[in-house]
């Protein structure tokens, strides 16, 4: 009895793959594709910047409960780290990168179908600990040696931004710590240990009460834009691409306005 | 005394396991610009800090671990075993969160913060949180080594060296010690080789800046974001390090 | 120094009284378990048993169980220097500098700790090795340096536990020559399962047997003339009583025995006994070719396990013999088998 049912569900996930040959490229439809074994499940896997989890998470069960037998899964992680990933050919569909520079690195290798899209933006906001010990009013406040200032290290985009910013307001900052990700700067000011920390708008949204945060005027000053692509490896890359048309989609745009993500 | 044939393939395998990713780091080095990607300021300040942290870290493994073992291998009373798996947790506990325990005991407003506040001493982004970071980690190294020395080694000597008329302390200096001597080295070896790789208490707990905190795994972590080549490189001296330091103490004790 | 001590142990089962004089060395005698390892343990301040009262020299060195407060000097105040079967000597340290271990760690300086050293070693015969390191020195030359490692701390007692059980046989004699000269108005309790070291090293014997002192009184008393055979079973030795005739001791069966002399030869006719391990004693189906001196034609009585070897029993001599051999010779009660024993292998002495 199980060896024929064994034998049954390898036939017909053998017939939808050819079922899925046959459909050539219009195959967006649920029921296509091998990956989802023998409930004909197709999954689409989305590689996206951390700082887009909750946004995205969201915006994937949407498409879930669009495009039936199709499930979203995706891979948070710093966009460097995703870049390598997917230049060492990790499997994946879709790439969502929290700046233009690791989007610039994945086109040089080819590995885009069609152009990147710009979706959101994302500014900078100073985050202090809810009883914000240090008393920070102002983005010129942070130049105050005495302040425990933790901001990101200029090799990843936050401190990039934070290094474009500093020139742009000729504001000096001497941090005590210049960590690898906006979540180990959080880590660093919830805990109380700095006074105020350098992060993004949308980071401190989603910190909710565990930080304030201190909006600064200069901050449109630098602004971080969130590109997006299908990837040229995709098995299902229309369905790759009405991943992004929802993200760009006004849907798309009112979950990321309200995690504090601006316009592009 | 031979072994069966058959241990030699899994035996082989292990080593093919563990020495292919070596060779695979060595072959992605980008050798041109090997020289100037690890002399640059960033990485030599990187090397310095992880040499004097890693050297001082063990220095304290040392000071704290040799007190532990002799308590845990010298002495039977209740809750014995109890104490030595918790003494041994940061073995397998994620240093990420060793590096919170440690920050939620040392902190601003950890456990003895303010304590060390009102002494003037502020442990966070400190070059003293790294080393903090890396005696946590790297402490039951010593402890597990140099205890199963002390209980290989028995006490017999120490009975005879009482009889003598030495004092506890005597003995431990003059007999105890010395006849674990290897033991010690291989612990303290291990403890010095765990501090330079730690990362993740150190980066959770220490912070990172450079020249202050931020010690070569870390500088390696970073520089993965812009510059591989850079990564890949330091991580080569890295290795390098390691095996000579191992390599170092394994001919020591072979000298012994 | 005079040493009094009483212990009952309750757990181990031992219930010891004994004392020992000033300037007197007393052998312990006694099989395995029989409470002589826990009696020096508890003068050596290892062992702390429910009730136990160690006087040396009238300092109160263990007193528990009594009801009062109780003492219990350390181990390293006690001036109680232990000399074990195994040396013991402290591999990372040389001869000298293990020899003026005790000096050093009862605060004399370094030069003079180690002429003290220098002088105890000279006095042991091994004053040319000072330099070696124990892993140089052979077992009989190991322990001379711990003999004179021992007596360097200047103990008020010395407790030797079977210094001479892990010796190669053809050192011992001189090594108990040595003993016997420096243990001279040395208080000194020696452990030991050689009544020869009894007889030549102590000056009184106290036979123990499961934890109770079973006999006592003047070596030469108990050993070379026991009043019973079990003071010599207890030394784990077969002892042969006879009269010393032409060179040998003829027991009542008109048995020969013939072995080593010690000490002055007895007259002839005159009473004497002879001594031998079991261990050295060999079994044969058959008489042996050649002409074996010592050789007893008996009727094997019983046959007994020990920890690895099989004793096998006939009337009041006994031999140890392998597994394998009682195997191969087919032993059983009742089968008529030779005793053969090398006369290298026998003491005999006056009675």
């Amino acid at each position: 009895m199980t060896r024929f049912r064994r034998f049954g569900s390898v036939t017909v996930a053998a017939l939808l793959v050819l079922a899925a040959a046959g459909c050539g490229d219009d195959g967006g439809d649920a029921g296509s594709g091998g990956d989802g074994g023998g409930n004909g499940e197709t999954t689409l896997t989305v590689f996206a910047a951390a700082s887009l989890t909750s946004t995205f998470e969201q915006l994937g069960e949407e498409f879930e409960a669009a495009h039936d037998g199709v499930d979203v899964q995706f891979s948070f992680g710093g966009s460097s780290d995703l870049v390598s990933q997917l230049q060492e050919g990790a499997p994946g569909d879709v790439f969502a990168s929290a700046d233009t520079a690791n989007m610039d690195k994945l086109t040089a290798d080819d590995l885009q179908a069609g152009d990147p899209q710009d979706f959101a933006t994302n500014t900078l906001e100073i985050a202090t600990p809810p009883d914000d010990p240090g008393g920070v009013t102002s983005f010129a406040d942070l130049a105050d040696p005495d302040l425990k200032v933790v901001v990101c290290a200029p090799e990843v985009p936050c401190g990039a931004a934070t290094a474009k910013m500093e020139e742009a307001t000729g504001v000096d900052i001497t941090p005590v710590s210049e960590e690898q990700s906006v979540t180990d700067v959080l880590g660093k000011v919830t805990s109380g240990e700095a006074d105020a920390g350098l992060v993004y708008v949308t980071d401190v949204t989603a910190a909710g009460d565990d930080v304030t945060g201190v909006p600064f005027p200069e901050s449109d000053q630098v602004v971080n834009t969130y590109p997006i692509v299908a990837l040229e490896g995709s098995e299902h890359r229309d369905l790759a691409q009405e991943f992004v048309d929802l993200v760009l989609s006004q849907t798309g745009q009112d979950v990321l306005a309200k995690a504090g993500f601006g316009a592009p | 005394m031979g072994v069966p044939r058959w241990v030699w393939v899994p035996a082989a395998l292990g080593a093919a396991f563990v020495l292919l990713p070596l060779v695979a780091i060595v072959a992605r080095v980008d050798w041109g610009d090997f020289g100037s990607l690890i002399t640059s300021e960033s990485s030599r300040a990187a090397f310095a800090l992880s040499l004097k942290t890693s050297a001082a870290s063990t220095l304290a493994c040392v000071v704290l671990g040799v007190p532990m073992a002799v308590v845990l291998a010298r002495h039977e009373f209740p809750g014995l075993g109890v104490l030595r798996s918790l003494v041994l947790l940061p073995l397998v506990l994620p240093p990420v969160v060793g590096g919170l325990a440690l920050l939620y005991t040392f902190g601003r407003r950890g456990l003895l913060g303010s304590e060390l506040d009102a002494l003037g001493v502020q442990v966070a982004f400190s070059t003293l949180a790294v080393v903090m970071a890396q005696t946590f980690v790297a402490l039951p190294f010593l402890v597990v080594s140099l205890e199963g020395a002390l209980r290989t080694a028995g006490e017999r000597y120490e009975v005879v060296a009482a009889s003598l008329g030495a004092r506890p302390t005597t003995v431990l200096r003059r007999i105890t010690l010395p006849l674990v001597l290897p033991g010690l080295a291989s612990g303290a070896v291990l403890a010095f080789a765990r501090s330079l790789g730690e990362f993740g208490a150190t980066i959770t707990f220490a912070g990172s800046l450079q020249g202050r905190t931020r010690t070569l795994p870390l500088e390696i972590y970073l520089q993965r974001e812009t510059d591989p080549d850079a990564a890949v490189a330091l991580a080569l001296v890295l290795v390098v390090v390691a095996v000579l330091v191992i390599g170092f103490a394994r001919t020591g004790r072979g000298a012994l | 120094m005079t040493l009094e001590l009483s212990l009952h142990a309750t757990e181990r089962d031992v219930e010891v009284a004994l004392e020992v004089a000033d300037g007197e060395t007393l052998a312990l005698l006694g099989p395995n378990g029989s409470g002589k390892s826990t009696a020096l343990g508890v003068v050596a301040g290892t062992l702390v048993p429910e009730r136990a009262r160690v006087v040396l020299g009238g300092r109160v060195l263990t007193d528990v169980g009594s009801g009062a407060r109780g003492t219990r000097v350390a181990p390293h105040a006690r001036r109680t220097a232990l000399l074990g079967q195994d040396a013991l000597l402290f591999p990372h340290l040389s001869a000298l500098d293990n020899v003026a271990f005790g000096p050093r760690s009862t605060g004399a300086r370094r030069a003079s700790a180690r002429r003290t050293a220098q002088r105890w070693l000279d006095e042991v015969g091994v004053g040319e090795l000072a330099e070696r390191r124990p892993a140089q020195l052979s077992g009989g030359q190991a322990q001379r340096v711990a003999v004179a490692r021992a007596l360097a701390a200047e103990p008020d007692l010395l407790l030797l536990d079977e210094p001479m059980a892990a010796l190669d046989v053809a050192v011992l004699p001189e090594l108990r020559r040595t003993l016997r000269r420096v243990l001279a108005e040395r208080t000194t309790i020696v452990v030991t399962h050689d009544p020869l070291d009894a007889l030549m090293l102590a000056d009184r014997v106290v036979v123990l047997e499961r934890g109770r002192v079973v006999e006592q009184g003047v070596s030469q008393e108990v050993l070379s003339r026991p009043r019973s055979a079990f003071a010599a079973r207890l030394a784990g030795l077969d002892l042969v009583v006879g009269t010393w005739r032409d060179g040998a001791v003829v027991d009542a069966d008109g048995r020969a025995v013939h072995g080593r002399v010690v000490g002055e030869p007895p007259a002839e006719g005159a009473a004497a006994v002879a001594t031998f391990r079991p261990g050295a004693v060999a079994v044969y189906r058959e008489a042996v070719a050649g002409s074996p001196r010592n050789a007893f034609d008996v009727v094997v009585t019983e046959i007994e396990p020990t920890a690895d070897l099989i004793r096998v029993h006939a009337g009041a001599l006994h031999a140890d013999v392998t597994v394998q051999a009682a195997a191969e010779l087919g032993l059983e009660p009742g089968l008529r088998v030779v005793l053969v024993v090398k006369a290298t292998e026998v003491a005999v002495y006056a009675r």
